[in-house]
């Protein structure tokens, strides 16, 4: 009996169809009895509420739109049902819950418009974004008072100094598997001493300088968009202009230069680091003495290969860091948008690199440093 | 059993709405972060009915307050029941049948920002009482949407697309959701323009009076309190120095209550609310609420 909602229709004397309703109406008992007071199909003429314990607007608003579906007369209703039913009133039931949504063909394509023409924007916002750069850099070289010496330092220990252990790891692990993978191959041809030229080649050529900029963008270029991305949202970037400190000045420049020079000593810390790993290998299975292997590698290895690895470096850098601060720099609105800039600028400095990678390889072939 | 008798006696039965005295009763609050004590020995009561503004400076623990009513904090010492439930005594999530009858507005309004306001307004909706159909449903939100002074078309947009004000108001609206019989609000004119403030303010006693609520009001907004709270706490030495209505307050001579209700500002958000009283008086009537349906 306690708290069971129910509803009953009785014939009255003069033909007359009367519902009446008994046990509490709130939100936690129409769930039971909606469908079937919607399902009435029989005339009904008026509506009795004496019996209903308890009222709230969801209740009102059921009998609400029963009595104008059926051009009820209301009775027996408490002071309070009749106060919420005089509320829920004019309460209208046709507007939209969810965002209006375009048919099918129409978003498929307005989609891949945008992407279209986001990516032509996107390329010439960026290369406006590095000509701002470049403008800021030769203020700064006109008033070499306004660099920020602290920033760039900060930004140096931050990008360089810092990521040290991780990629000196990652590069010992590197060459030990180098080493040790290409010895089992070259021993199908007896040539395991060539493991050497592999390891000394391969580190300073190619791989130390990838690897370090794929990490140096994970670890940094993801740490700059989210910062300058969260300084976007903050106002902090806006305020710094009231204030007349140029942004580019203050937070890109002294990243942007960090990140450029301390690619290239940790490129070549982490070909040497790597070629060590090499030595080690060469030492514990290869029978070739740890100081004999570091020897052998000033014999193989042409110094331009040094240099291919080198002049690369800072390209990368700049890459991972303009990837980094341009996307910071674009965040607007909510903090849904730094995640999403800062996914974005990882993924597109890391692309960026490789591309590079793979014409810098054909670019110096062909000059003859092979 | 034991439960049912429990209940029983505490006077809350399901799908009945609350009808003892008091709803929330706090006693021998304490709460206590690392060596800052916010809360020692903290009592109030508040009454069926009735809007509730609790004032106090700043770090003087309304919001902490609050938190340990609605239980999303758990205090160091001290006993809260609201609707003759322990809530201290319960699990941080526990379900005591207590959560579906209050309605929260938090200070920023704290919309899920992935769904759209009707959406939003649904979500506790379905939490509760997954037997409603989707169009009911769909119905309840809207009503719920309009109720709270938004326009229809509101209630297809997102949280980010709408101004501070219409968030406070589907705020308030996913507060409604349930039909509460206690909504708790946590600065709801902060932040607000003086005619939004106005109407928020009308919009929150029209809406005591048709459903019945009882409010339990954080505000620091002095013509809040001159306008629609039947009582005021004051919070001030870690505890409620004083509750009463605002001539009972201003009778005690409490130096921060004297400060607050005859300061500068105090004076003005009287001398208004006087006003306004005058001119109700001579039958010049103010559409405070600016209602379109009026």
């Amino acid at each position: 009996m306690d708290g069971v909602t129910s509803f009953e229709i009785e014939q009255g004397e003069n033909g007359s169809n009367r519902l009446s309703i008994t046990g509490a109406l709130l939100v936690s008992t129409v769930g039971a009895i909606d469908e079937g007071l919607e399902a009435i199909d029989q005339p009904l003429d008026s509506v009795d509420l004496s019996a209903v314990t308890e009222i709230d607007t969801v209740g009102a608003w059921i009998i609400c739109r029963l009595s104008q579906r059926h051009d009820l007369q209301v009775e027996g209703a408490s002071e309070r049902a009749q106060r919420l039913l005089h509320a829920v009133q004019g309460a209208s039931n046709d507007a939209d819950l969810s965002p209006p949504r375009a048919p099918l063909w129409v978003r498929v394509t307005e989609h891949m418009g945008t992407k279209v023409a986001n990516a032509w924007t996107g390329i010439v916002q960026v290369v406006g974004f590095l000509g701002q750069i470049l403008v800021g850099l030769w203020q700064v070289m006109l008033h070499p008072s306004r660099f920020r010496m602290r920033a760039f330092i900060r930004q140096l220990e931050l990008v360089g100094v810092a990521s040290l252990p991780i990629i000196g790891l990652m590069s010992f692990l590197i060459g030990i598997v180098i080493a040790q993978q290409g010895a089992v191959q070259l021993s199908q041809f007896g040539a395991e001493a060539l493991t050497v030229n592999l390891v000394g080649r391969i580190t300073l050529r190619e791989l130390g300088v990838l690897m370090t900029a794929i990490m140096v963008a994970g670890r940094s270029g993801s740490a700059f968009a989210a910062q300058l991305g969260t300084m976007k949202l903050t106002e902090e970037v806006d305020a710094m202009r009231t204030i007349g400190i140029s942004p580019i000045e203050a937070l890109v420049i002294p990243r942007v230069l960090a990140c450029t020079f301390m690619m290239v000593l940790l490129g070549f810390y982490s070909s040497i680091v790597a070629i060590i790993g090499g030595a080690v290998v060469g030492e514990l299975s290869l029978g070739i003495p740890f100081f004999t292997f570091l020897d052998r590698i000033k014999d193989v290895v042409p110094v331009y290969d040094l240099w291919v690895g080198l002049l690369k470096a800072p390209v990368f850098g700049l890459i991972v860091a303009l990837a980094g601060c341009y996307h910071g720099m674009q965040v607007k609105g909510n903090s849904e948008e730094v995640g999403r800039r800062t996914t974005q600028a990882v993924v597109s400095a890391i692309f960026a690199v490789i591309v590079l990678d793979a014409f810098f390889a054909v670019f110096f072939t062909k000059i003859g440093w092979v | 059993m034991s439960d049912d008798q429990n209940t029983e006696r505490e006077g809350l039965r399901p799908n009945e709405r609350y009808r003892g005295n008091f709803p929330i009763v706090v006693e021998g609050l304490v709460n206590r972060f690392g060596d800052q004590v916010v809360h020692e020995d903290l009592s109030l009561k508040v009454k069926r009915g009735e809007i509730l503004g609790v004032v106090g400076g700043s770090g003087t623990g309304k919001s902490v307050l609050m938190r340990s009513i609605i239980g999303l904090q758990t205090p160091t010492e001290g006993n809260i029941d609201v609707f003759g439930q322990s809530i201290t005594e319960a699990e941080p999530d526990e379900e005591i049948g207590v959560r579906c009858r209050w309605g929260v507005l938090f200070q920023g309004g704290a919309l899920f920002s992935t769904l759209t306001v009707g959406e939003n307004v649904e979500v506790p909706l379905r939490q509760f009482f997954p037997e409603i159909s989707d169009e009911l449903r769909a119905n309840i939100a809207r009503y719920k949407v309009m109720l709270s002074g938004l326009t229809e078309a509101a209630a297809s947009k997102f949280p980010a697309e709408l101004s501070g004000g219409m968030r406070k108001r589907a705020g308030l609206a996913r507060a409604l959701a349930l039909d509460p019989e206690l909504l708790f609000l946590d600065e709801p004119t902060a932040g607000l323009d003086p005619v939004g403030a106005a109407k928020f303010d009308a919009l929150t006693k029209e809406l005591k009076e048709t459903l019945g609520l009882t409010v339990f009001l954080i505000t620091h907004d002095l013509d809040t309190l001159y306008a629609i709270c039947d009582r005021v706490a004051v919070l001030a030495d870690k505890k409620v120095i004083a509750v009463g209505t605002i001539p009972e307050l201003l009778a005690t001579d409490h130096p921060w209550i004297q400060e607050y209700f005859n300061g500068p500002r105090g004076r003005n958000a009287s001398r208004s609310q006087q006003c306004s009283d005058l001119q109700q008086a001579d039958g010049i009537v103010i559409d405070k609420a600016g209602k379109s349906g009026n």
